[in-house]
């Protein structure tokens, strides 16, 4: 009898356990319609001041949901009038005259004024401290409003790609995104809780479009197996930039692949031992086959690169590149020991990867492997958080090695080419070559549409030459949702666009 | 208690104190001018001496101003809002099911002692004792998150948003850190209870003519808890330190998280902070295990 | 010492037995390599070439756990011995001369021990980075204070007794009392205590690995197979239970060996 009611008791806990837990499960999936959540890998910048974040490619494609530009872009690559109706350029492409369009409001409901463009450009471009915020933006020499709706914005040297540029967010006169976040776009801010989430919501009176859903939350989930286990339950209705490996697992969702626009490669730090010896740098390029890179670690999706630019950009884009180091063994092991290692003293180097970033990883671990292989490269991953990657590889350049993905914050050639000019502020991997920075002004410069490809071009041609870094691919973008879920659309940048995403059903 | 909090938190702070690197250059990036540091440094208050700032840094604790976290230049307090409650509800809710669990089972066992179900249940109070809680974590999210579709892995619900879905979603997590505690202390209770039943005063109850049942009700059980309430006690440190991995398991926005989180990004202050609290939530409920025992038994005396 | 002949004993030493073959085993052969990684095998299921399947990458399981029980039982062996050896002199001392040492060393030893030693090895690893050698030095630091205190006690107890005064009259110095007198004499305590410890160092490494601040990818860990293996629960649930198995199987011999020896399972 006793026995009974002991068992019985157990019996009861262990329901009573269930029960709750069941209970709960109809409680989560029964989100409210016109609610969607997100997973992101990673938290967003400390700051979300749309001119300083821009370097952190998570916080940015969370903020093209709430802030624009005079001009942004569209899914097709086209720039399309956002905050300005329309714009003309002068001769010397020195000059540009924006017209704003009627009606724009911030969040907090006032009205865009030519106040608050010319605002917004001082500060991006840094007129007044001497020190541009948005890096693009260092060629501007003056911003003035001409009256009510015209602003009209100078260059110190002339400048075709500039209409890029000015997807710089427009935040009203005088504030400070510290203080408060406010823009213009289909979403406002609500509220962030670190390591946890960011919530943004419909911004009713939004000049264009209205976004399709309430409310998104971007939770953070830092965890790629996790985020997997989330998408698999339906705690979350969305993530963006799995993996083949991750995306096969949840066939039973909706599965949409594109790619992810970035230029991911084993980024080599130029300036320091031993990767300042350049044949140690082709050695690694010959060694590492990109195809097997591919096929170990992203299950064969993905588009193999040479060079540091992507298919999307089109008549930039050289394919010619790609193969340039054929996968070539034993040349590698000849340029390794004409740099003085052996099979007894192999070449040591660490490379330096986000953890969060499960491709990346995973590209790490395949290319160590294919370096073990060789007999004389030890080469050992060294995981990171995303926030100390970016102070301490990235902008203290304190690194051998790392893995990431370089991606466009701008439509433009210069987006990705730029960074390896000699003393460009973001040349994190000490690229120096005087070729390099005569083809890359010579580019900038150019009104031709063909000079300026076939320099930008040269560009490219001269980092592949030099072996700068050992390129490998632009990451297949694995997009899974749930099966409810309708209107993700990839842009040829690294955004994440939620107005046109809705539930159905 | 008071001298063991001090010299805890001294440790901490003093620990942090230590580390290479400096907050200012991890704040001010790449290019900075050695000025620029030093009044950065003048002006954080970090150029002045050790024991005043961990002065200054424990009042502040104390009246609940812990500092600016350097990731998120939002006060401490903030960073953890929300998230203390999570590690929290999750630790007392493990250490309410260990003790659920395991007294019931303890005495349901030393009573029933040599039988078939006494002698299964020791063998595989074995076997999940040697389960880490994290294993147990994935296992439930298979079998019971996925196969069996009771919880949403990855659902986790605020307090604020449900509180019976918040709670109901913690109760795997909170299984996954209480099972193998809860098996140590039925094994412990259960021998604790057997070693009572060899004593004198036990077989001149015995020889009363009471039942095995009645002694063991109303005069071994109270001697036997004794051992086993401060090791209950004791335990929490462990669930606490369990659930800062199984919140990872479940994908828990508790302090586990933000903790693995603010280590990776040198947040010194959060974690400083989050480290402290537990330690004073350990030395705390040590604190309150002898108050209870010395309560049961006055002979007891703590110093 | 006298061995108990009970079961739990047998079974301890069985399981254990088993595991350390394997082991060493491990550590001169494997079927594969546990790196080498094979685009065509990608997430197979077990099968007589691979026993218990490949990951995403193509590696074989079983390889990859021989070698991740290996390196997580070098970690755990020796974190008991930084433990214990620093633990018997700081324990002996303190036990054997006691005053205002012993009092600072005990309180130093209460304050240590009011931390969950995870979060401990976590910021310890946090101030001084990840990897192997670091863990070793973390939880090996960590785990001095536990056996110092049994260490000193035992100490503390046997000075008192008959032999260690005949040995004293017979002319013998403090330090060969302590050492050569005392400690054998110690070690049957000692012994399921280390068996305990060693299990608390699995699990540790274990737990930290699996938060991916242990052993650093793509060499083998059981702690981060289980992190990695909890993606593909649903299709590949045996990569996890595999994993977490050997984990199990490790802190199950160790444990039933420390109990047959006398020990209070889980009380270090």
């Amino acid at each position: 009898m006793k026995k009974r009611i002991l068992t019985l008791a157990l019996a009861v806990i262990m329901t009573a356990a269930l029960l709750t837990g069941g209970g709960q499960s109809a409680l989560a999936a029964d989100g409210s319609a016109e609610e969607i959540t997100v997973g992101i890998a990673s938290d967003l910048d400390s700051s979300l001041d749309p001119h300083v974040s821009s370097s952190l490619a998570g916080t940015r494609e969370v903020l093209f949901n709430i802030y624009e530009g005079l001009l942004k872009p569209d899914t097709q690559g086209n720039l399309i009038p956002a905050v300005a109706e329309e714009y003309t350029v002068n001769d010397t492409a020195d000059q540009y005259t924006f017209t704003l369009r009627e009606g724009v409001r911030f969040h907090d409901g006032r009205e865009v004024t030519v106040g608050d463009v010319v605002y917004s450009l001082t500060r991006a471009a840094g007129l007044e401290t001497g020190e541009p915020l948005v890096a693009t933006l260092a060629g501007v020499s003056s911003v003035e409003a001409t009256d009510d709706s015209t602003v009209v914005v100078s260059l110190s040297a002339p400048d075709a790609e500039f209409p890029a540029y000015m997807t710089a967010a427009i935040i009203p006169e005088g504030s400070d995104p510290a203080d408060g976040i406010v823009g213009t776009g289909p979403f406002e801010y609500v509220s962030r809780s670190p390591q946890e989430n960011v919530v943004i919501e419909r911004f009713d009176d939004y000049w264009g479009e209205k976004a399709k859903c309430a409310k998104v939350t971007f939770r953070i989930i830092e965890d790629g197996q996790a985020m997997v286990m989330a998408l698999h339950s339906g705690a979350i209705d969305l993530a963006a930039h799995l993996d083949a490996s991750q995306a096969a697992e949840l066939s039973e969702l909706n599965v949409l692949e594109g790619s992810m626009n970035l230029v991911q490669a084993l980024y080599l730090n130029n300036a320091r031992p031993p990767f300042d010896d350049a044949r140690v740098r082709q050695a690694l390029s010959y060694a590492i086959d990109k195809h097997m890179v591919i096929d170990l670690a992203c299950d064969g999706h993905g588009t193999a690169l040479g060079s540091s630019m992507y298919p999307a950009f089109g008549r930039f884009f050289d394919e010619e590149l790609t193969d340039y180091y054929a996968p070539d063994l034993a040349k590698a092991m000849e340029l390794l020991e004409e740099a003085g290692y052996s099979q007894s003293d192999p070449l040591t180097f660490t490379i330096a990867v986000v953890e969060a970033y499960t491709p990346h990883m995973n590209t790490a671990q395949a290319v160590v492997e294919l370096l073990r292989q060789t007999g004389m490269v030890e080469a050992e991953i060294l995981p990171m958080e995303n926030a100390t990657w970016y102070s301490e590889a990235y902008q203290g350049r304190d690194f051998d090695a790392t893995i990431t993905g370089m991606d466009a914050s701008t439509l433009t050639a210069s987006a990705l080419l730029a960074r390896f000019v000699s003393d460009n502020a973001k040349n994190f991997i000490g690229f120096a070559s005087e070729d390099y920075d005569a083809a890359y002004a010579a580019a900038v410069s150019s009104t031709d549409a063909d000079e300026q490809t076939a320099q930008f071009k040269a560009c490219e041609r001269i980092l592949t030459e030099n072996a700068a870094n050992v390129y490998i691919q632009d990451l297949a973008d694995f997009v899974v949702t749930q099966t409810d879920i309708q209107g993700y659309q990839f842009y040829p940048l690294y955004v994440m666009d939620m107005a046109n995403v809705c539930r159905v059903g | 208690m008071l001298v063991t909090l001090l010299l805890i938190s001294l440790l901490a702070f003093l620990a942090f104190q230590l580390i290479p690197g400096d907050p200012v250059t991890k704040l001010l990036g790449s290019d900075y001018t050695p000025e620029r540091a030093a009044a950065l440094r003048h002006e954080m208050g970090l150029d002045r001496n050790v024991l005043v700032r961990y002065w200054e840094w424990l009042t502040g604790f104390v009246t609940g101003d812990m500092g600016v976290s350097y990731n998120y230049g939002m006060t401490v307090r903030q960073v953890m809002e929300g998230k203390g409650a999570v590690t929290a509800a999750l630790s007392v809710m493990a250490w309410l099911l260990v003790i659920a669990i395991s007294i019931p089972l303890g005495i349901a066992l030393a009573r029933w002692q040599g039988r078939r179900l006494d002698r299964v249940f020791v063998a595989m109070n074995q076997v999940f004792m040697a389960i880490p809680p994290f294993f147990l974590g994935i296992l439930f999210t298979y079998v019971f998150g996925l196969v069996l579709k009771l919880f949403v892995p990855g659902g986790f619900v605020g307090p604020d948003k449900s509180f019976w879905g918040f709670l109901g979603y913690l109760i795997f997590p909170a299984l996954a850190i209480a099972i193998p505690k809860a098996a140590m202390v039925t094994k412990l209770l259960r021998s604790s209870i057997l070693n009572q039943m060899n004593e004198d005063y036990v077989r001149t109850a015995y020889s009363r003519g009471n039942s095995r049942w009645s002694v063991l009700k109303d005069h071994v059980l109270r001697n036997a808890l004794l051992p086993v309430i401060t090791f209950v006690a004791m335990t929490l440190a462990d669930i606490v330190a369990g659930s800062i991995v199984v919140e990872q398991v479940f994908a828990l926005p508790g302090l586990g998280r933000l903790l693995l989180a603010s280590i990776g990004n040198r947040d010194y202050p959060v974690v400083q902070c989050i480290v402290v609290i537990i330690a004073f939530i350990v030395v705390f409920m040590n604190y309150l295990a002898d108050i209870v025992t010395q309560t049961i038994d006055p002979r007891i005396r703590l110093g | 010492m006298r061995l108990r002949h009970n079961k739990n004993f047998t079974w301890g030493a069985a399981i254990t037995a088993v595991m350390l073959l394997v082991i060493l085993v491990g550590m001169v052969w494997t079927p594969y390599d546990p790196n080498a990684m094979d685009g065509k095998a990608k997430m197979l299921a077990p099968c007589l070439a691979h026993p218990l399947g490949t990951d995403n990458f193509g590696r074989d399981i079983l390889s990859r756990i021989v070698e991740g029980a290996g390196a997580t039982f070098v970690i755990a062996a020796a974190t008991v011995a930084i433990g214990l050896a620093a633990g018997l002199v700081i324990g002996g001392l303190t036990g054997y001369y006691g005053g205002w040492l012993d009092e600072v060393m005990m309180r130093l030893n209460d304050a240590v021990t009011a931390f969950p030693s995870i979060l401990l090895a976590l910021v310890l690893i946090a101030l001084f980075g990840g990897g192997k050698y670091k863990i070793i030095v973390a939880l090996g630091v960590l785990f001095i204070p536990s056996f110092a205190r049994i260490v000193r006690a035992e100490v503390a107890r046997q000075k008192s007794l008959d032999y260690v005064a005949s040995a004293r009259l017979m002319g013998a110095g403090d330090m060969r009392i302590l050492f050569w007198h005392i400690l054998p004499n110690i070690v049957p305590v000692l012994l399921p205590s280390v068996a305990i410890g060693f299990n608390n160092a699995v699990l540790a490494e274990a737990s930290m690995s699996y938060l991916g601040v242990g052993v650093k990818p793509p060499d083998a860990s059981l702690g981060r197979m289980l992190n990695e293996a909890q993606g593909y629960l649903m299709s590949a649930p045996w990569y996890a239970i595999s994993a977490g198995t050997a984990i199990i199987l490790l802190v199950l011999g160790f444990g039933l060996l420390s109990e047959g020896m006398g020990g209070e399972y889980g009380a270090a």
